[in-house]
């Protein structure tokens, strides 16, 4: 088990390195960082001080060096906007994001399994019908043109809730967090729910396929045989079953999430990196840039390790095999 | 009380109504099997011995359904009862054991979660009670050091040790009655061997009866006390193993044993059943056998009805081979 | 060798005789009526895209006719002209049926041909991968992994954060975005493809690797590549109208259906709905028709479902 965890750390770490790599070529070659960052009116002496300031009159391997270095010190440059060092902007908006992406998860979990499973368990009924046709409208509606829709129903016509922001967040280990008042839960209820439209189709088209193929299963008609109960059945017996595959699916779409969280953020005015992200494309705010991307990779990168242990976990079989690789 | 057998099926009809037409998997079905009995129930694939074995339980899935006929459970009638009284009977009082090891037990469930929650299911016993039975179970069925072997999973057992297993869960909770669909079919001979001696001695030891669905005549000869046989959802014939092996009487048992290779056939051409077996959808009203059989005339045209040419012996045959059996 | 020869060189002239394999395709298409009529709709958008200035009741973009004084009519009223705007205006006085209509045909194109540049990539790379197997194979399909394991919205945004706005960049984006998709596709085809007979036969002819590749491996390939090639096509239009909303797609001056609801955004708040409502409707019927023709295509070209 933890020769099978080191591996993967090391294949992680691979693939952070790779991809700042391919970020800072990204950005320093194929894009010209100095039209990219300077002021379109200023003189030569100008653009000429900014490049000696920025390092970019230095050989691109040493450039990339000191990239390299600074990044690992936590330091990727100060953003042109905000005067603050970029990492620091960053990071000071990933609990927002971090909790629309978990509540929307939760919801596309608690709405998606129950649905998806009655669907499997019925599935010529009309209820289920009706279920897998939405999942399927749910699959192809533009997630920001629901996201306007939404206010435009919710909060413009019929004044339900509040358009945008994050409304009052109470503070809990030092984190600001909007679902712990009632305002905050408030604001956080629509974008999370259109945030997770999607993934809730997602999560009833697996929950259905995997109910309809454990069903048949003899190891369920066996459970019949010993007199258990509905309940018994279908919540440890065939949850178990079906939980594996959605599991996975949904620890390597918690990083889908927040990477649409760009979407919603900007449609609800969420203040989490999304919105962060693309303010700096549209302000041409490189270094804020640079670190979110450095950020997404990272948080991509745990994110799989931590899917794999996950599904180890929950996988006897699986754990048997690296037990024995 | 102890005339009252432990299970009796009359007359059982248990039909799967498909978009093709409607399939008689089993089309009037009756035997009895008393305390300690054991019955074999014999038969080609697809000739409904399994839907038998699921009928008295009542676990038929759509689109089948049982459509008549009685299954009496000491003296209670199994069909027609409700939902709830099934759910307090299987694993209880009736315990299946199915055919694959490999597909009966929950991969991702330890063997103990799967053993404890059969007791917890029927009887109000502490946690510990039923652990503690569940491992005295799997050391009867001779299981080695199962108190370590409860915490392993499924996939970490051998075929035959998760068969164990499965029968350990059947008599878990020491039924009157353990329907048993062809169990040993895909093990070894040695393993199927030992199974056999051990379900033989567990049915003398506490009485319980056993019904024995499988396609092997050769395992019903060394274990049961009686056997039916059928066909095409139909009963051919029944009598007790010594009188049918022996001096079968239906020419489809007669058909049947003459196909079994033995060590005085070695060298001979291998006797075998002309035809094929027909199809459930499109029975013929008379005997199902008619186109195989070669004592077969216009009179098998007919609806056959079970007679008792030999005592002790049903059959459902106008030509039944009385001299053959003398 | 002649033999070899003439069974791959033979078409079996029974099969032609009872039904081509079209035919066949085509009356399997048409059992489902779901998909029949998406079929029709998705025709009826191909039409409306490809002959937008023909049938638009006027040009939105010349501006000779459009006047700030027709700005924001709700959706049947009339203006001073006498001229019926039945979905409505925008907040420039466009006519926002046309400007979908022209919109359309800038969706749409953005799609197919990113979608068609990506498959045509995709497919080779696929192809290459199987073929040759071993270590072309694993390195390919390693960046293959390591792609898909990042949302293609954020891969996306990172290549439009670099390249700049534009309609050739977005599709260059698109086109990177999706291409593992294809290749991923192909290769899973193409190497239970490789180990058959005619490609031995084919070898032992010793045909080219290019005419291999393409004229023999690739034709059997074709199904699940069609398949994926539908659904792909709904993402691009989907990710394309996305991103331009978000203000790193298309430019003003190509305005897409994305960026027709994005002219909508700041007038929602004042309840004028219609603005970015109908260019909205009308993507989602473009993408939900074009998912249910790629569901039915599924159905009938997988294998493992037909009888």
């Amino acid at each position: 088990m933890s020769v099978f965890i080191i591996r993967r750390l090391m294949q992680s770490v691979l693939v952070v390195w790779i991809m700042s790599l391919l970020v800072f070529v990204g950005v320093n070659i194929v894009g010209d960082p100095v039209d990219m960052l300077v002021n379109p009116e200023a003189d030569q002496a100008e653009i000429e001080r900014f490049i000696k300031d920025l390092g970019l009159d230095r050989p691109l391997h040493e450039q990339y060096w000191y990239f390299l270095l600074n990044a690992l010190k936590g330091d990727l440059g100060n953003s042109f906007i905000f005067n603050q060092p970029a990492l620091k902007l960053i990071v000071q908006r990933i609990p927002a994001t971090f909790e629309l992406a978990i509540v929307a998860l939760l919801m596309a979990i608690i709405v998606g399994i129950p649905l998806g499973v009655y669907a499997g368990l019925k599935p010529d009924g009309k209820i289920s019908k009706t279920i897998m046709a939405t999942s399927i409208l749910g699959f192809s509606l533009p997630t920001f043109w629901v996201g306007m829709m939404m206010i435009m129903v919710f909060a413009v016509m019929l004044g339900w809730s509040p358009s945008y922001g994050r409304g009052e967040t109470a503070s809990l280990f030092g984190i600001e967090f909007s679902f712990l008042t009632w305002n905050g839960l408030r604001h956080l209820f629509l974008p999370a729910l259109n945030l997770s439209l999607f993934k809730m189709s997602l999560v009833i088209r697996l929950a259905r396929a995997g109910t309809r193929e454990v069903v048949h299963q003899d190891y369920i008609k066996f459970a019949r045989a010993k007199g258990l109960s509905q309940n018994r059945i279908i919540f440890v017996h065939l949850m178990k079953n079906i939980m594996i595959p959605v599991v996975t699916v949904l620890g390597l779409e918690f990083g889908g999430l927040i990477a649409f969280s760009v979407v919603t953020e900007t449609v609800f005015s969420w203040p989490g990196m999304g919105k962060l992200i693309i303010d700096a494309l549209n302000n041409l705010d490189r270094p804020v840039v640079v670190a979110y991307l450095m950020i997404i990779v990272v948080i991509f990168v745990v994110i799989n390790l931590v899917v794999d242990v996950l599904y180890s976990i929950l996988d006897p079989r699986v754990r048997l095999q690296d037990l024995k690789g | 009380m102890s005339d009252v057998p432990t299970l009796a099926v009359e007359n059982l009809e248990t039909h799967f109504f498909t978009k093709a037409g409607v399939a008689k998997a089993v089309d009037g079905v009756s035997f009895s099997v008393g305390r300690g009995e054991i019955m074999g129930l014999v038969g080609e694939s697809g000739s409904g011995k399994s839907v038998t074995g699921f009928s008295i339980l009542g676990l038929v899935d759509p689109p089948g359904r049982v459509v008549g006929g009685k299954v009496l459970f000491n003296g209670e009638d199994l069909i027609g009862a409700s939902e709830q009284r099934m759910q307090k009977l299987r694993g209880n009082k009736i315990a299946m054991i199915f055919q694959d090891p490999m597909m009966t037990l929950n991969p991702v469930l330890r063997i103990d979660t799967q053993m404890i929650e059969t007791v917890l299911a029927h009887e109000k016993v502490s946690k510990e009670t039923a652990r503690q039975r569940s491992r005295d179970t799997l050391a009867q069925v001779g299981i080695p050091s199962p108190e370590e072997r409860m915490r392993a999973y499924p996939h970490q057992f051998s075929g035959g040790m998760r068969q164990r297993v499965a029968i350990a869960i059947a008599l878990l909770n020491k039924p009157d009655l353990i329907v048993a669909d062809e169990p040993t079919t895909a093990l070894d001979v040695t393993i199927q061997g030992q199974i056999l001696y051990e379900a033989q001695k567990l049915c003398r030891e506490t009485g319980t009866a056993l019904i024995w669905i499988t396609h092997d005549l050769a395992v019903v000869a060394g274990l049961a006390d009686k056997i039916s046989v059928m066909y095409a959802g139909r009963l051919a014939e029944q009598g007790t193993i010594d009188d049918v092996l022996d001096h079968p009487v239906h020419p489809y048992t007669i058909g049947l044993l003459g196909s079994v290779p033995g060590h005085n056939t070695r060298g001979q051409r291998l006797y075998q059943i002309p035809g094929m077996t027909p199809s459930l959808l499109s029975l013929p009203d008379g005997c199902a056998f008619k186109e195989r059989c070669e004592f077969s005339d216009a009179a098998c045209a007919l609806r056959q009805e079970i007679t008792e040419p030999v005592p002790g012996r049903a059959v459902r045959c106008c030509h039944p081979q009385i001299e053959a059996a003398r | 060798m002649s033999e070899i020869q003439q069974t791959t060189r033979d078409v079996n002239p029974d099969i032609l005789l009872v039904e081509t394999p079209f035919q066949r395709f085509m009356a399997d298409f048409l059992e489902d009526r779901v998909a029949v009529v998406s079929l029709g709709v998705l025709i009826g958008i191909i039409f409306i895209a490809l002959f937008a200035p023909l049938i638009s009741p006027m040009d939105p973009y010349d501006l000779a006719k459009v006047t700030i004084l027709n700005g924001k009519l709700p959706p049947g009223s009339q203006s001073m002209d006498g001229v019926t705007y039945w979905l409505g205006t925008d907040g420039a006085g466009r006519g926002l049926l046309s400007s979908i209509f022209y919109g359309l045909r800038i969706s749409l194109g953005v799609g197919v041909a990113s979608a068609v540049v990506a498959l045509c990539i995709g497919a080779s790379i696929g192809l290459v991968a199987a073929y040759y197997g071993g270590r072309t194979d694993t390195i390919i399909m390693r960046i293959v992994d390591i792609q898909l394991s990042f949302p293609a919205i954020l891969v996306a945004l990172v290549l439009l954060a670099v390249l700049g706005k534009g309609i050739d960049k977005i599709i260059i984006a698109l086109v990177i975005v999706q291409w593992a998709y294809y290749a991923r596709t192909v290769r899973a085809s193409a190497l239970v493809e490789r180990n058959k007979e005619y490609v031995e036969a084919a070898t032992c002819l010793a045909l080219g690797d290019r005419r291999i590749l393409f004229r023999h491996l690739l034709p059997n390939c074709m199904p699940p590549l069609i398949v994926v090639g539908t659904v792909q096509t709904a993402h691009a239009i989907s990710l394309e109208a996305t991103l331009s909303f978000l203000g790193v797609g298309l430019p003003i001056t190509e305005p897409s259906l994305g960026l027709l609801i994005a002219n909508g955004f700041e007038y929602m708040l004042s309840e004028k709905y219609w603005i970015s409502f109908f260019p909205g409707v009308a993507l989602l019927i473009t993408i939900v028709s074009i998912n249910l023709v790629g569901d039915q295509l599924r159905d009938i070209l997988n294998p493992r479902l037909q009888k």
